[in-house]
């Protein structure tokens, strides 16, 4: 693939012709917040809405994940219209996302948390009310739980389950306010095809999946 | 093989089914419309009515099916063609009309000109749709055959030079069919706008052996009926204009996306399919010109978002209807990854008379930026309900008021709801705005599939944003982070303002966060669905501004806002009918024998304000609630 150059924030970086933007910006220790991105996806599901740039010469943000390198391609990581998007979605997010961060097994190493530390956000309710939707729990794995009142809806853990370990025990369904991850039919995952890989719960960005304290101490 | 063999071919074809409509025209025929409008209005029963009162009087008589003419208001219609007589087209029937009909005219010789609603042909004794307002403004382009021929019987659509552009394109090359639909600026008739032949030249230029044409008839919006009138009416055409395409982009198959809602289009589609297979139009080598293409019909499940082009082709992939990035577009990669040209229906059925007439005729009508016609579904607070096609540039004014004949009773006009969810609603300062995809969007409307909702001073435009954000939350596919949750958050800001609940904060809110979801969604319908709270915002604030600041809905019809009242004055004594009428038994006789409402057991349902009698018209509506007290205090 040939290199092109683009220029994120003022910086000249070297990338090869086509790759996403948000890639190159991350790896070369730019942060844009994200949580649905996956580089080996095809057709990136560019569904979270949180990494938006601000590209020279367009009015409006677009998405670095499904922004190919060009070259001379220009971007800005943070102008007041992206600033303002990417609040909103953080804000939407979080009115969806149970909020109790210190009982939270992925606190500190939460995503969410990374955003609102790199963006200044508020890691409360804000704007728009908790939803208070509480999905119940599932915990039927020996290693691990799920409770999907956490669950951000990104998909990486499906990624994880039908692209990597090939799986295929879960899955998003319903539509609307309702999308979920579930398994078929919504069984228990212990009664799902899952083998408890771990791959999902170590592809989860947030609280959603993760590892039982007791299996792990064993 | 040759050329001249397809031109033959079809000369076959077409004087077949000339001669076979000509034997028809011998005797007297009776078209009852039967498209879904008509046989909701009762059309089968009337069809069965004239049958039977025809084999009453053993009269030799056909009555055949036809699709919808667009005169919704006066279905059920049927139109008699006797020979020695003007085609005369009567509405509203009833079994009654029916037999006075088949005594007086078909075993008669008195037409009934007092029921006859139009004729169908110049004469000196009746008027034809040209001696109405609506029909001067009228052009029909694609509707013309709609409700005039038998869509079931495909010699219809042949006797009237149909599948002839199929024939012409045949002998001509591909790029020059291309040309002919890039020359005429046919733009995408499902709402967007995007021009069809650049988007069949980028899919013909696409890399890849098979490619595919798909018909968009996943007609969604809420009141919208105009694809399926089209296809339930005038199959054909369709059909004919995915051939031509298909030439065109070089595809050998196509499907036609029908909601399975839409049962009677799927019917009269497949048999229009079959029959058009048997005549050797679809198929292998069509006309024997070594071309091949065939068609099948693709029921969809009816999720409003796989109207959405991505989302279609997934579904028909059989995956969940999601929309997905884009690019690389449908022309690149539509259906199993194959080059695919996706267009709405109407788009299509322009095609057959742009090839026939030519790209200029095509540009006379309309504006230069959107040439051709714009079809509406005109619903609501309208006189004349129907499905109308006029030349793009047409005025709201024109369409509501004359075309539509104004608004029912003494009411006056609020706003024109255009687009569908995602359109936007335009105040009575807008009617001026001449209808064309540019102008439309400058005012914050869409142009949208063509559905067309007049509103009128009852409707209160907070709880029309409220219904159709209902709408599209329900709709949502859930994908994306702004149309999943700012959509909820959207409708509970709307739902606590029509309760009165709401605050100026939460207006201020309500913009930002509409202008965040359009400018944050993934797909077009997550960019739209701000559009209706947008436009109200825009165009209706002091309505919104009402609600919150002084707990009234305006318009009277937010039910946390109103409280019914019986005004003493004009109630009577020797009236009890809205007493019968309360479903929870909250309306009370006084002492006085006058009757009076308990507040606490209403559950305002509205039925005592419509029983009560028009000599009295005693009930009213009251808003804010508080009203009531004083009301109660100055009649005691």
């Amino acid at each position: 693939m040939s290199k092109v150059t683009v220029i994120i924030d003022g910086r000249e970086i070297k990338a090869p012709a086509g790759r996403k933007l948000l890639w190159v910006a991350l790896e070369n220790g730019i942060y844009i917040p994200n949580l649905c991105a996956v580089e080996e996806y095809a057709r990136p599901p560019a569904s979270c809405r949180l990494c938006f740039v601000q590209v020279e010469g367009r009015e409006k943000p677009v998405t670095s994940c499904t922004l190919p390198a060009a070259d001379g391609l220009a971007v800005q990581t943070r102008s007041p219209r992206v600033d303002r998007l990417v609040r909103t979605a953080f804000e939407l997010l979080l009115s969806d996302h149970r909020l109790q961060c210190a009982s939270c097994p992925a606190n500190r190493a939460c995503e969410l948390q990374k955003i609102a530390r790199e963006r200044k956000l508020k890691l409360r309710y804000g704007r728009f009310p908790y939803l208070q939707r509480e999905p119940a729990p599932d915990d039927s794995p020996q290693t691990f739980a799920f409770d999907p009142s956490r669950c951000v809806l990104c998909g990486r853990c499906i990624w994880a389950d039908q692209e990597v370990a090939k799986i295929g025990a879960i899955g998003f369904s319903r539509r609307g306010i309702n999308r979920s991850v579930t398994t078929f039919k919504d069984v228990a995952l212990a009664e799902s095809p899952c083998n408890e890989c771990g791959l999902c719960v170590k592809a989860c960005p947030v609280g959603a999946l993760y590892f039982k304290k007791t299996a792990e101490s064993k | 093989m040759s050329t001249a063999t397809v031109a033959e071919q079809y000369r076959a074809l077409r004087q077949e089914a000339a001669a076979a409509v000509e034997a028809l025209k011998q005797k007297p025929v009776v078209w009852v419309g039967t498209a879904t409008c008509g046989v909701a209005a009762g059309a089968l029963k009337i069809k069965e009515a004239f049958e039977q009162e025809i084999k009453e009087r053993g009269l030799d008589v056909a009555v055949l099916e036809t699709g919808c003419m667009g005169h919704c208001y006066a279905e059920p219609m049927a139109i008699i063609a006797k020979p020695g007589h003007v085609p005369l087209c009567y509405g509203r029937l009833d079994e009654g009309l029916v037999h006075r009909l088949v005594v007086d005219f078909l075993d008669g010789d008195d037409p009934g000109y007092e029921y006859a609603l139009v004729a169908l042909e110049p004469n000196d004794l009746f008027p034809t749709f040209s001696d109405f307002p609506r029909g001067v403004y009228e052009e029909k382009m694609i509707l013309e055959q709609c409700g005039f021929i038998d869509p079931g019987n495909m010699d219809h659509y042949l006797a009237r030079d149909g599948y002839a552009a199929v024939a012409k394109i045949l002998e001509m090359k591909p790029e020059e069919v291309l040309a002919e639909v890039k020359a005429a600026n046919l733009r995408g008739r499902g709402g967007a706008g995007f021009p069809a032949g650049e988007k069949w030249e980028a899919c013909r230029k696409a890399p890849g052996e098979q490619k595919y044409v798909i018909c968009n008839g996943d007609e969604g919006d809420p009141g919208a009926f105009m694809d399926r009138g089209l296809l339930e009416s005038d199959p054909h055409r369709v059909i004919e204009g995915m051939i031509i395409c298909a030439y065109a982009v070089g595809a050998s198959r196509g499907y036609l996306y029908i909601r399975a809602e839409y049962p009677k289009a799927v019917e009269r589609v497949e048999g229009a399919i079959a029959r058009a297979r048997e005549k050797g139009l679809l198929g292998q080598s069509i006309l024997g010109s070594g071309f091949s293409f065939d068609l099948e019909v693709f029921q969809g499940s009816g999720a409003f978002v796989c109207g959405e082009s991505s989302a279609l082709v997934r579904s028909m992939e059989g995956k969940m209807g999601i929309p997905e990035v884009r690019p690389p577009r449908l022309a690149e990669s539509g259906f199993r990854g194959c080059p695919t040209v996706l267009n709405n229906v109407k788009t299509f059925a322009y095609v057959p008379a742009i090839i026939m007439k030519g790209a200029d005729w095509f540009r006379s009508t309309g504006t230069a930026g959107s040439p051709g016609t714009a079809v509406f579904s005109l619903v609501g607070k309208v006189n004349n309900t129907g499905l109308v096609e006029v030349p793009m540039g047409t005025t709201l004014r024109q369409l509501i008021f004359d075309v539509g004949e104004g608004i029912p009773g003494d009411k006056k006009f609020k706003a024109a709801q255009i687009g569908g969810p995602s359109g936007g609603c335009l105040p009575e300062a807008m009617l001026d705005v001449p209808i064309d995809f540019d102008s439309l969007q400058e005012a914050g409307a869409i142009m949208g599939s063509g559905g067309l909702v007049v509103l009128n001073e009852d409707d209160c435009m907070v709880a029309v944003a409220r219904y159709f954000l209902e709408f599209t939350q329900h709709e949502s596919c859930g994908k994306c982070t702004f149309c999943r949750l700012g959509t909820r958050h959207m409708l509970d800001i709307l739902t606590d303002i029509s309760r009165g609940k709401g605050s100026l904060e939460s207006l201020e809110l309500l913009q930002e966060l509409c202008e965040d979801v359009r400018d944050g969604s993934l797909c077009n319908l997550g960019k739209t669905a701000p559009n209706p709270v947008l436009t109200t915002l825009r165009y209706f604030r002091d309505e919104y501004e009402a609600h919150i600041l002084e707990g009234r809905c305006p318009s009277l019809m937010c039910k946390d806002l109103i409280v019914y009242y019986i005004e003493p004055k004009k109630c009577s004594k020797l009236c009890n009918v809205c007493v019968g009428s309360c479903p929870t038994e909250a309306i009370y006789t006084r002492d006085d024998g006058l009757k009076a409402i308990n507040q606490e057991k209403c559950v305002k349902c509205d039925n005592c304000l419509k029983t009560c009698p028009v000599e009295y018209n005693a009930v009213i509506k009251l808003s804010p609630p508080s009203l009531l007290a004083e009301k109660e205090g100055k009649s005691k």
